[in-house]
């Protein structure tokens, strides 16, 4: 283990004083981590091309690894050789980098810029700053989609037609994991939306969310990958199902598949960046410079004209323009906007992390059961 | 004859020439297989032992709270009663410093996965702590403005002659197991041992800080205010400390302080306030329960059992899972290795009994999934498997089931088997094909004209020949779906999961990563075993790979 540790602590070491050379302040590489697919270009059409644009000799290679970033970085925190400079992970995520110290505590109002009237950073984020150590940039949304040609005359319009095998037979999709899914069986079983943390952190409550599930348990997907309810959808498996809110959009207003949103009790999350912790200090400048930049107002605003997720800050809402190649008013697509946030849900993220191992472990004993 | 021992042409003795000879070529055969050797050594088998050394490590515990860990040794847990105030002393000033480094929520998050909650417990108090401190650090440094000024701290405490040395290594071990990473650095502080006598709480959290702040953050503790816990220790101690004889640096700032009667926080009420969690008696349980360096809990909850207080039990019914898994990973792991002999023996012997061309075009069929990343195999699989899928579409279009029962071959057992007797088939064929290859005809042709019939040619005479190639290939099969992840995930639904992804879910999710080595431990001793009983069974040396 010493023998590694130094291995690599020396080409880590070789590898940061050859970059540490080329800028005099700020390291001139840098890797960012993201999702793949259709966000991390909506990423680099808003702010990485004109990061790079502005910042002559600055490159930037991207690494598809946040579905495992935090394991990753953990991983790479042990052997003393970070190699990624920032990283875009969901809050839940986030939190639990920055308990484990593997992520730098932001200072807001140090750290990001204000907004255009002035309003400070921390003001503009308001509630979202969920952590310390996260910068967040969109707010997305899991929700259901369903079948417009499956579901008969009455489409759905509460999420409550996801337990009601007989007004819409068929099966459904859901996330093969408790959170949201448990929240959505105990407001379907009467549990006020107020109560529904109170309730779920009894163990009757868990049981009461469990056998409200169990009700349609015969009649559900389990899905795992956020991809695999637009493609259940789109082959008539399911007629309904759950995934993130920019997927159904592709596959409604892109792929022109016969697709409705059910945006009832749909549940917030949140979306940013972190800048891991070990870093050498030009590569941290230069991630903290990135990050000022691809976070302000502007830049988080132009994002949404890629992919229909909702801008972080509160200021970048009003520039919320067209889509970039769709030519379609993207407003009524974001999970933001009023007439789809009638009824919605906050991630509940304190509860989550407390809760998530025990629940967790009954509810995939419930499934296996 | 009698003593003659025979010579080598240089007069030594033959025996002892023969034996250097060898060793010589044993250590030049070492040396060439030592580039492979060290590099097996360095990137396989010291990352796997690492790994799986971390099922029963938990020095993080005691790591980060080694004093309360300490306290609370001769703690009653079933007296009913929760500790006493030198324990939530000593987790005050644990709690400190550990939340300095940040490394408080690390062992929240590592005894969350014993009790539910102490995550956001240690996360809340590792903030709420500031504030106990400024309880006393605001009436000292009103007191007297000296107290404000680092100097004055380094002054009192900073030996001139006899220094307490085991104090300070003691804390630079604490703060070098706490942080992970050495703190060996020159401090430019010692602690005065006449002060550890009189003030040993102030000493010791005054030494922690200097320590912390030296070799941690790279700054002089001489020119910077210790953190508010030394503020706390200060009045903690000065309650008792009898500073009579005491004529020192700062002795008269000392004997003003004391008059003064600073306010001294009640631990226990203070940490009560904080979360009531505290002022029970099982978040208490949890840390005596979990503080040995060394545990046997992840194998428990490997199991499906748990440590408690009192002993070992079995986790509630409704959490149960892992054993039922491990079984079901074995149970299907055979399954598909029997419907891999079954499917893949015929086209073997058809591979070796064929004229070379069409079994050339054949081998290329059997290799060509090889090609094709897994993924997409797994994916197809779905296409064709699924309610609405390419077989059901047949199916009820030649009028075998109505559009209404679609048959479900897909998100269950039945979608798991087929799926990896798919992608697994060719690491049976090859073996077997290798084995029947070597088999003569003529010994089939022999048996017929001996008047042996065709079955019993085949069973007496062919298949006992083609053993050690279905040994090998089923060794091959079954370990390797025994450690199955991304197939399982996507065709297995509910039922067709197997032990690896729970393995997945504590690695990349739950960061649970010393149950995923405890899981992973046993799995690997299952294959040693399941490996030992063949060897037993059908002997090892049976197996032919090629």
């Amino acid at each position: 283990m010493k023998l590694t540790k130094t291995l690599l602590a020396t080409t880590a070491l070789t590898l940061a004083s050859g970059t540490a050379f080329a800028d005099g302040h700020m390291a001139s590489d840098m890797t960012l981590v993201s999702w793949g697919g259709a966000y991390q270009s909506s990423q680099q059409n808003a702010y990485v091309a004109p990061y790079l644009e502005m910042n002559d000799g600055v490159s930037a290679v991207w690494d598809e690894s946040s579905a495992e970033a935090v394991a990753k970085l953990r991983a790479m925190n042990e052997a003393g050789s970070v190699t990624w400079d920032v990283v875009d992970v969901v809050a839940a995520d986030a939190i639990r980098l920055c308990d484990e110290g593997l992520a730098l505590e932001i200072d807001p109002d140090e750290d990001l810029a204000a907004a255009p009237d002035g309003t400070s950073a921390a003001d503009d984020f308001g509630d979202l700053l969920v952590s310390d150590c996260f910068i967040p940039q969109i707010v997305y949304s899991t929700t259901f989609g369903y079948r417009t040609d499956l579901v008969g005359d009455t489409a759905p319009t509460s999420v409550c037609a996801v337990f009601d095998t007989e007004a819409y037979p068929g099966k459904r999709s859901l996330e093969k994991r408790p959170i949201n899914n448990m929240e959505w069986a105990l407001l379907c079983d009467g549990v006020a939306k107020d109560d529904v943390y109170d309730v779920l952190a009894t163990d009757d409550g868990q049981q009461q969310a469990l056998d409200k599930l169990a009700t349609i348990k015969d009649d559900v997907i389990w899905w795992s990958a956020g991809a695999d309810t637009p493609q259940l959808l789109a082959d008539g498996e399911v007629v309904m199902g759950s995934t993130y809110n920019g997927r159904l959009f592709a596959a409604i207003e892109e792929q022109k598949q016969p697709i409705g949103m059910l945006w009832d009790a749909q549940v917030f999350d949140l979306d940013g960046w972190i800048i891991p912790t070990g870093l050498s200090p030009e590569r941290e400048a230069r991630a903290r410079d990135f990050i000022k930049f691809a976070t302000d107002t502007q830049r988080l605003a132009d994002q949404a004209k890629y992919i229909s997720y909702g801008p972080a800050r509160a200021s970048s809402a009003p520039l919320v323009g067209q889509h970039a190649e769709l030519g379609i008013d993207m407003a009524p697509h974001m999970p933001t906007d009023p007439n789809n946030a009638q009824n919605t849900f906050l991630y509940n993220y304190e509860f989550w992390a407390d809760y998530r191992d025990d629940i967790d472990a009954k509810f995939q004993a419930w499934l296996a059961q | 004859m009698s003593d003659a021992t025979m010579l080598a042409a240089d007069g030594t003795p033959l025996k002892r020439s023969l034996a250097r000879a060898l060793r010589r070529q044993k250590l030049r055969a070492l040396g060439l297989i030592a580039p492979l050797l060290i590099f097996v050594l360095i990137t396989f088998i010291v990352p796997i032992a690492s790994m799986l050394f971390r099922s029963v490590e938990n020095q993080i515990v005691e790591n980060t709270l080694p004093m309360t860990v300490e306290a609370l040794a001769d703690w009653d847990p079933n007296a009913g009663k929760t500790p006493s105030e030198a324990v939530y002393e000593a987790l005050y000033f644990d709690m400190f410093l550990a939340a300095e480094a940040k490394r408080h929520t690390r062992l929240g998050t590592r005894l969350n996965y014993e009790q539910t909650g102490v995550s956001s417990l240690f996360r809340q108090s590792g903030r709420a702590l500031d504030d106990i401190g400024k309880e006393t650090q605001k009436p000292l440094e009103e007191l007297n403005n000296a107290w404000k000024d680092g100097e004055t701290w380094h002054g009192i405490f900073n030996a001139t002659d006899n220094a307490d040395t085991a104090l300070l290594d003691l804390q630079r071990k604490r703060v070098a197991a706490l942080t992970g990473s050495p703190a060996s650095d020159e401090v430019n502080f010692a602690p005065d041992a006449t002060l550890y006598n009189l003030l040993p709480k102030t000493t010791r959290a005054y030494t922690a800080w200097a320590v912390y702040t030296a070799t941690q953050q790279g700054r002089d503790p001489a020119t910077r205010d210790p953190w508010e816990a030394v503020a706390t220790a200060l009045a903690l101690d000065l309650r008792t400390a009898d500073l009579s004889a005491y004529s020192g640096p700062g002795a008269d700032l000392l004997a003003e302080a004391q008059t003064a009667d600073l306010p001294v926080p009640a631990m226990a009420t203070a940490f009560a306030d904080m979360d009531e969690d505290w002022a029970g008696a099982t978040v208490w349980k949890t840390i005596q329960t979990h503080s040995s360096t060394y545990t046997s809990g992840y194998f428990l909850n490997a199991v499906d059992a748990q440590k408690t207080p009192d002993g070992v039990a079995w986790q509630p019914d409704d959490k149960q899972i892992l054993l039922k898994l491990f079984g079901r990973t074995i149970w299907m792991s055979l399954l598909i290795t029997f419907s891999c002999i079954a499917l893949g023996y015929p086209i073997a012997w058809l591979l070796a009994n064929l004229p070379m061309r069409q079994a050339n075009l054949l081998l290329i069929l059997v290799l060509l999934p090889f090609w094709t990343s897994l993924l997409v195999r797994t994916s197809a699989w779905k296409v064709m498997l699924q309610q609405q899928g390419v077989i059901n579409d047949v199916l009820v279009w030649i009028g075998l089931v109505g559009d209404g029962d679609r048959l479900i071959m897909i998100n269950n057992q039945f979608g798991t088997i087929v799926a990896m007797t798919h992608i697994l088939l060719p690491f049976m064929i090859l073996p077997m094909y290798s084995v029947m290859q070597t088999i003569p005809p003529s010994y089939l042709r022999a048996a017929k004209s001996l008047g042996a019939t065709n079955w019993t040619a085949f069973w007496r005479v062919y298949f006992p020949q083609s053993v050690p190639g279905i040994g090998a290939g089923s060794i091959l099969v079954f370990i390797l779906s025994i450690g199955y992840y991304i197939t399982p995930e996507i065709v297995g639904g509910t039922k067709g999961v197997f032990i690896s992804n729970r393995i997945a879910y504590h690695i990349s999710s739950s960061l649970n990563w010393g149950l995923a080595a405890a899981l992973g431990t046993i799995l690997l001793a299952a294959v040693l075993v399941l490996y030992w009983a063949y060897d037993k069974i059908v002997g090892i040396d049976n197996v032919k790979l090629g």
